[in-house]
């Protein structure tokens, strides 16, 4: 009965997203070898991928701006990399972003939202709402991917953009292609 | 024969790290350090920055990463380094055996009017580098010591980390090129050949 049970749970469950491997698969042609990141759960596949890859050396920071130095530090080195965060740590990178935009340096930044459609937690809004425009206000070139068919050719253009234009660019992946959370629930479980 | 009371100059003490520096590359934290670095010799294998204040160890770690071959040397501040002490622990879990972190330690935010830094009143950032996880870390306090990490540097078995106690002495300045683009191109350039300049 316990199996039915479960096999009847696996029919309802959706299938899983496609577009963490769909980025994986756009970094790995992009040449991509330096993965920086503060772990955001939208994120956990993508990290796993690039954790199971010996090719890439996944770095884990202590504040996201270290992924900007770091990222800086590859390419004088000759090396590509992609800085993964949240929208919260755009906000900690501010002044770090200096350094790609006066130097003229690739940097691929792909943050996930928090903050925006459908969001639960009010003191995410904040920095959420401000992410878009505190990135730009450093001369990040910003675009935006709130479907999940979106998300590949978004990713696809600003690595595009970033490596073959020298500049700063970042994605954000939009809580609708996320889900999003709802901590009331999961507190009345 | 130096002192062991007397605080080194910083000066003598990046020449020393510099010396006969072969094929390393350097990043210089912003502030005094680039002025330093820049004093024993404007070089294309140098990073030195004028801004992004935190960035120093960061970038050396992505670069030692990216060369694995090539020796690293950090020099940076005090004040540079305490705006990023998390990446002490951050490198002490990526090891990398090529990059020395040297911190010129004059306890002292020295581009602003020479206000005490979290040294002053006994901060440790030999004794944080080593908490973090990275195992060889020393406070230098003599130039006979200076050698003994220049020589670290050259032999790849790091991360290393020096606290160098210097004192806190106001120098002319010696400015490297301040375009970024002049810094990145010549830099990668040197490090990768004319490939470089094509992506």
């Amino acid at each position: 009965m316990g199996e039915t049970t479960a096999r009847l749970k696996d029919k309802a469950s959706p299938p899983l997203p496609s577009w963490p491997d769909d980025i994986y698969r756009i970094l790995k042609e992009a040449g991509v070898k330096q993965v920086a990141m503060v772990p955001d759960a939208g994120h956990s596949r993508l990290i796993r991928a690039f954790d199971a890859d010996p090719e890439t050396r996944l770095v884990t920071l202590t504040t996201e701006e270290e992924g900007v130095a770091m990222l800086a530090g590859a390419w004088l080195g000759g090396q590509r990399g992609v800085l993964l965060l949240q929208s919260s740590g755009v906000g900690n990178c501010i002044n770090m972003l200096s350094l790609p935009a006066i130097c003229h340096m690739p940097l691929l930044m792909l943050v996930t939202m928090r903050g925006d459609w459908g969001e639960f937690n009010p003191w995410q809004i904040p920095m959420g709402q401000g992410t878009q425009a505190s990135l730009e206000a450093m001369g990040v070139i910003v675009t935006r991917a709130d479907t999940p068919d979106d998300v590949a050719p978004t990713v696809w253009g600003a690595a595009n953009l970033a490596f073959n234009t020298w500049r700063p660019a970042a994605v954000l992946i939009g809580q609708r292609v996320l889900g999003a959370k709802n901590f009331k629930e999961l507190a009345r479980k | 024969m130096t002192s062991p009371n007397a605080l080194l100059h910083r000066r003598e003490v990046v020449n020393e790290l510099l010396r006969d520096r072969g094929d390393i590359l350097v990043i210089a934290g912003l502030g005094a350090p680039n002025w330093d670095v820049s004093a024993a010799g404007d070089h294309a294998n140098n990073f030195p920055l004028w801004g992004a204040m935190g960035a120093a160890s960061m970038m050396g770690l992505g670069l030692a990463l990216a060369q694995p071959k090539r020796k690293v040397l950090v020099i940076t501040g005090d004040g540079e380094m305490l705006m990023s002490i998390g990446s002490l622990a951050t490198i002490a879990v990526e090891k990398p055996s090529n990059l020395t972190i040297a911190v010129l330690d004059n306890e002292r935010f020295g581009e602003t009017g020479m206000q005490k830094t979290h040294t002053a009143s006994g901060a440790d950032l030999a004794g944080m580098a080593l908490a973090a996880g990275i195992r060889t870390s020393h406070t230098v306090r003599t130039m006979e010591q200076v050698s003994e990490i220049r020589d670290l540097v050259h032999q790849g078995k790091g991360p290393v980390f020096a606290l160098v106690k210097i004192n806190p002495e106001a120098l002319v300045f010696t400015l490297p090129p301040a375009d970024g683009v002049i810094l990145t191109t010549r830099f990668r350039q040197s490090v990768l050949g004319d490939e470089a300049l094509y992506n």
